[in-house]
């Protein structure tokens, strides 16, 4: 009986292990390839739909002008569809895909920084032009790989730095004039004078974002209440809610977030119908009585500007920043919101200033 | 600091903690059932996963909040079955296998929620419920009786499970198995069956932990849990193989939660010390864990398959 019980559990137990973890990888990595080895598939080319479904971004159509193709792969943390940080990507390569005739390949979800790095360089040894690593988590995979991959080109998000290396671009997002603005509204909508800012690390665009908030808020009212809170997590939801709880409790009555953890501070905002302000993407599906406006990240002029030097034979060594003035960040309002005309003209006279230089935003 | 001792700001940190444990309690109840007979099971945060998507995705397409709790809870049971014909019928090391049905609802929870739902659309949840007279109770009403069905179920079963385990002759089969499980089959309990219940038992509430879990957030998102499955079974050992024990250690870790995230929101905790504190509720509970675990022990045959002699 021991013999026999061993033997099925030989056969059985590691079929059954493999068949789960076959599965599990399959999930991980969808609409992108498999986390340590990018398969044919992956490249697979987006759809240039303006809101490209995970389907739609791993369906495999062959472009006629495969060969002269643009090879983009895009590396990024979360979801292609989490309604922030990397949608907003995807839907600017999307936009222009046809016009540099890209060849596009995403790797989503690739929080876990280790794993990352494998796919990263299993794109570069593939061949493509140009690695797009959407994440400042990335920085020190970046600059390791890149030097032993001197004929790929290698982006990445949100950093000033290129590590002075010649096939190494940078971006950066001007987040704080956004939520200057946004913030400026929300201490006009307030009637408690208390506001609710909610991140999840203070480093990058998320920092500016929020310190943009407070500072943008101060600006027309000067005694009001605007303590950022960091959770520790980009993505745990349950902490983004409890946060905006603690907010409420303590009488905030107009809330904001970044990163696609907001959804649960956003939750918040729906039951006790408060105001939200968003940012990376627009969040008015998630709240369409509540999100006032969302600072959008348009990544295309950033874009434009690392293919038009890629044509031109140039791999990196620039840093490009996205700004209101550059058309890189846009200010969405919902219409479904009825937002009183006294706060949209400050807004959209702080939009013009920042624009035009006269309004200066702390950095 | 002041400003934190004010009833409004008390009352929702202390309501916060508590809903925030429940996730965390109803898991590590679960698993305090399994590892008594003594089977572990590291799968806990998948089938939470599972449990969450089952629920979130039931209510999207029904808007029936019972049915989907239903579902969420049913989806743990059905992973209770192959959890336990794994780790029982096939007696696979628990450890590796834990880890297997873990990677399975990682995963396969992010594969149902990329090509079933797709962009992420918020629900409703389990409105709260207050409890006659009792939520009138200044200050303490606002704190414990003002909560959703789900939380009071959760510590409902608290001396439920408390009483099972300690005062019914099944609770008695299911010490035995994890004690002495050789004794117990001379005895003619059938090991494999206590142990089939009680990993099916475990996997239910998992899977309503999952469910409790949504609810507190209105959106699932992948990986939704956090690791908060992996927790729990490290609460089951804060807690001492005991269900009051493991009640506060998931009070214990929610409320530090809680209160540090309320601490930050009212500037008491700078903001050059945010991230060391994000790190609080974990540093404090292994803290409590070793001061207090080490005075118990594990059931004797914890994580050992049963091979009958002879």
């Amino acid at each position: 009986m021991q013999r026999h019980l061993d033997g099925k559990f030989s056969l059985i137990l590691p079929a059954v292990l493999v068949a789960l973890v076959a599965v599990s990888c399959a999930g991980s990595s969808t609409p992108a390839p498999a986390s340590s080895a990018p398969s044919p598939a992956v490249a697979a080319s987006v759809a240039p739909s303006p809101s490209p479904s995970p389907a739609a971004a791993a369906s495999s159509e062959p472009s006629p002008a495969a060969a002269a193709a643009l090879k983009v792969a895009l590396v990024a943390p979360s979801a292609v569809n989490d309604l922030s940080w990397t949608e907003s990507m995807v839907e600017a390569l999307n936009s222009l895909k046809t016009q540099y005739n890209l060849e596009i390949a995403i790797s989503d979800n690739q929080y876990v920084v280790s794993t990352s790095a494998n796919v990263i360089q299993n794109y570069a040894s593939q061949g493509y032009n140009l690695i797009i690593a959407h994440g400042s988590q990335y920085g020190s995979t970046i600059q390791q790989l890149a030097p032993q991959y001197p004929n790929v080109s290698f982006a990445w998000g949100t950093a000033g730095s290129t590590y002075n290396l010649p096939n190494v671009f940078a971006y950066l997002a001007n987040a704080n004039e956004g939520g200057y603005v946004q913030g400026a509204m929300a201490a006009l909508l307030s009637k408690s004078k208390v506001l609710g800012v909610i991140g999840p690390i203070a480093v990058g665009d998320d920092k500016l974002y929020v310190d943009g908030f407070c500072a943008g808020a101060k600006s027309v009212v000067a005694s009001i209440s605007c303590i950022p809170v960091y959770t520790g997590s980009y993505s745990d939801v349950s902490l983004y809610a409890t946060a905006a709880k603690t907010f409420v409790s303590n009488k905030a009555d107009v809330l904001s977030g970044t990163t696609q953890a907001a959804v649960g501070a956003i939750g918040i905002a729906r039951s006790d119908n408060l105001p939200w302000f968003g940012t990376d993407w627009s969040q008015v599906s998630l709240a369409p009585s509540n999100v006032v406006a969302s600072q959008v990240y348009n990544w295309s002029p950033v874009l434009e500007q690392i293919f038009t030097e890629l044509q031109a034979g140039k791999l990196g060594g620039a840093t490009y920043t996205l700004t209101l003035g550059n058309g890189g960040l846009n200010i969405q309002f919902n219409p479904g919101f009825n937002l009183p005309a006294a706060v949209k003209a400050k807004a959209d006279e702080l939009i013009k200033g920042i624009t035009e230089g006269s309004v200066n935003v702390p950095q | 600091m002041n400003q934190f001792f004010t009833v409004d700001v008390l009352t929702t940190t202390i309501a916060s903690g508590i809903a925030l444990a429940t996730p965390f309690l109803l898991a590590a109840l679960g698993e305090t059932i399994g590892q008594r007979s003594g089977v572990i099971n590291l799968g806990v945060d998948g089938i939470m996963l599972l449990g969450a998507f089952a629920t979130y995705y039931v209510e999207l397409q029904t808007g029936n909040l019972l049915l989907a709790i239903l579902a969420g809870t049913a989806t743990g049971t059905l992973m209770g079955v192959i959890t336990a014909f794994v780790s029982v019928t096939l007696k696979a090391e628990q450890g590796i296998s834990g880890i297997g049905v873990y990677l399975f609802g990682l995963g396969f929870s992010s594969l149902l929620f990329q090509k079933l739902v797709g962009t992420p659309l918020p629900i409703a949840t389990l409105p709260p419920v207050g409890i006659p007279l009792l939520d009138s109770i200044p200050l303490i009403g606002g704190m414990f009786f003002n909560q959703s069905l789900l939380v009071y179920l959760a510590f409902l079963l608290v001396p439920v499970v408390a009483f099972v385990l300690n005062r019914t002759t099944y609770g008695l089969k299911i010490r035995a198995v994890g004690e002495n499980p050789a004794a117990a089959d001379s005895l003619g309990v059938s090991v494999a069956r206590i142990r089939w219940s009680t990993v099916i038992l475990g996997c239910t509430f998992a899977g309503l932990a999952g469910a409790s879990l949504l609810m507190y957030g209105g959106i699932f998102q992948i990986n939704l849990t956090q690791s908060e499955g992996f927790i729990a079974v490290a609460l089951v050992y804060f807690g001492a193989w005991r269900p009051v024990g493991v009640m506060g250690g998931a009070l214990l870790y929610g409320l530090v939660g809680v209160v540090i995230l309320t601490w930050k929101s009212l500037g008491i905790i700078p903001l050059s010390a945010s991230d060391l504190a994000a790190t609080a509720p974990a540093v404090i509970t292994v803290l409590a864990l070793l001061f207090l675990a080490r005075r118990f022990r594990q059931p004797a045959v914890l994580g050992r398959p049963y091979e009958r002699e002879g």
